[in-house]
């Protein structure tokens, strides 16, 4: 490929072409039906919650077999951050969240697998991710409670001065909460699998290799810890919306 | 050669040897690639996850805390009957004791009263061998005394003989008895 004709010349870093996508068969254009490597990813990613959630649990054993365990851990896991974070009343957007949770957090730790790509580094995934959450809450909101849902930016208690500056503020943070959402997750991930390459990179000069070596290795453990973190941030965040949406009030 | 095959599959993001220009995630020609495989992987996760999964997990922890329950109600339940058998066992002990004890007071009693009465039986045929035996005492005393008596009178008659004298029986005999009282 295109590194092999360059790396005579020395070093050479692509630490980006790992998320150009490559249609499967045949060399053609990427047109929005091409299946590509992130279509294979994506399936892998399906297949591999359908293998933890439901060949994992098919026992249905009241004495849970390990693949059960682990789904039911996550479960109870989001089930009661739904319920701590939202309310009770949030119960009945668990399949929601869950979903989301599932989705991030499949996307984030099959990215770590080598030669693998990662849909959670693509802006525009985690976009649809976030501008999601906010165009599903925001009209939720509206819904619920309807022009009642503005008292979010109006603040009671603050001074009468205050509260047109601060609705101002309140707005602006509203409508940041999608951006920061999903630059936050696809900066992180991103972020980790361009490092993870430059080290790589550096792994072909002799005298830098064992270094850089040992940084794949601390990256690659940081990046382990990032995946979980970042998807437990991406769901708690959309609790803490939720709740916005469903309790406006401050 | 990759090059050529990515020069004529040219994209806007990709340079002549197929590298990226820029970065590829913000690559307008690829963004509905992205998003429209992102929706149908997010649409086949919320089918599977809400229509299979979750249902059959939600069943199977209800299930299990159902069972739970359940088990730590029976387990309460044979707590207490393994209570209230103690205290059926203490009570029958306490019982025991209790009748066992009466038992040997009453058997002491018995054997009391038994005893009392062999004595006193023993105590009587004593007392009965006793006056035989006195009686038959006095017997050879009475016997004893009236051969000493004799004797001396016999003797007596005779010393009297012998120094010559004569004596007439009354005499000796009162002399004798009036003697022997001493």
């Amino acid at each position: 490929m295109a590194t092999e004709t360059h790396s005579e010349g020395g070093l050479v870093f692509h630490p980006l072409d790992q998320f150009i996508p490559k249609p499967l068969f045949g060399n053609g254009d990427v047109h929005w039906y091409t299946p590509s490597n992130l279509t294979l990813w994506l399936a892998i990613l399906v297949l591999c919650v359908i293998g933890v959630f439901v060949l994992g649990s098919r026992g249905r054993g009241i004495i849970p077999s390990r693949i059960q365990s682990v789904g039911e851990l996550m479960y109870g896991f989001v089930y009661k951050m739904i319920e701590d974070v939202t309310g009770k009343d949030a119960v009945k957007y668990f399949p929601y969240i869950m979903t989301m949770f599932v989705f991030v957090l499949f996307a984030n730790y099959l990215a770590l697998l080598p030669m693998s790509y990662s849909p959670t580094s693509m802006i525009a995934v985690t976009a649809v991710l976030g501008f999601g959450v906010f165009i599903a809450i925001t009209v939720l909101g509206f819904v619920k409670h309807g022009a009642a849902f503005l008292g979010l930016f109006w603040m009671k208690d603050a001074p009468g001065f205050l509260r047109p500056i601060i609705a101002i503020i309140e707005v602006i943070s509203y409508f940041v909460r999608p951006v920061s959402l999903s630059i936050r997750l696809a900066g992180n991930i991103t972020a980790g699998h361009v490092v993870i390459k430059v080290f790589a990179g550096f792994a072909a000069l002799t005298l830098a290799s064992p270094a850089a070596i040992l940084g794949i290795t601390a990256i690659y453990g940081l990046e382990i810890l990032v995946a979980g973190i970042q998807a437990y941030v991406f769901t708690i965040l959309t609790c803490v919306y939720l709740k916005d949406a469903l309790h406006p009030a401050h | 050669m990759a090059t050529e095959t990515h020069e004529s599959a040219a994209s806007a993001c990709l340079d002549a040897s197929g590298g990226a220009i820029g970065m590829p995630q913000l690559c307008a020609d690829w963004i509905p690639h992205q998003i429209f495989w992102l929706l149908v992987a997010l649409a086949a996760t919320f089918f599977v996850m809400s229509r299979i999964a979750l249902p059959r997990i939600a069943a199977v922890l209800a299930e299990r805390s159902g069972t739970i329950t359940n088990d730590l109600a029976a387990a309460e339940e044979l707590k207490n009957k393994a209570a209230e058998a103690e205290a059926a066992y203490d009570k029958a002990l306490v019982d025991a004791r209790a009748q066992a004890q009466q038992i040997v007071a009453e058997a002491k009693a018995e054997i009391q009263a038994e005893l009392d009465a062999e004595l006193a039986k023993a105590d009587e045929q004593i007392a009965a061998k006793t006056a035989e035996s006195e009686a038959a005492i006095a017997e050879i005393r009475e016997g004893a005394v009236k051969s000493v008596t004799d004797v001396a009178k016999a003797t007596t008659k005779e010393l009297v003989a012998a120094m010559g004298g004569t004596a007439d029986a009354k005499t000796i005999t009162a002399a004798v008895t009036a003697r022997m009282k001493g």
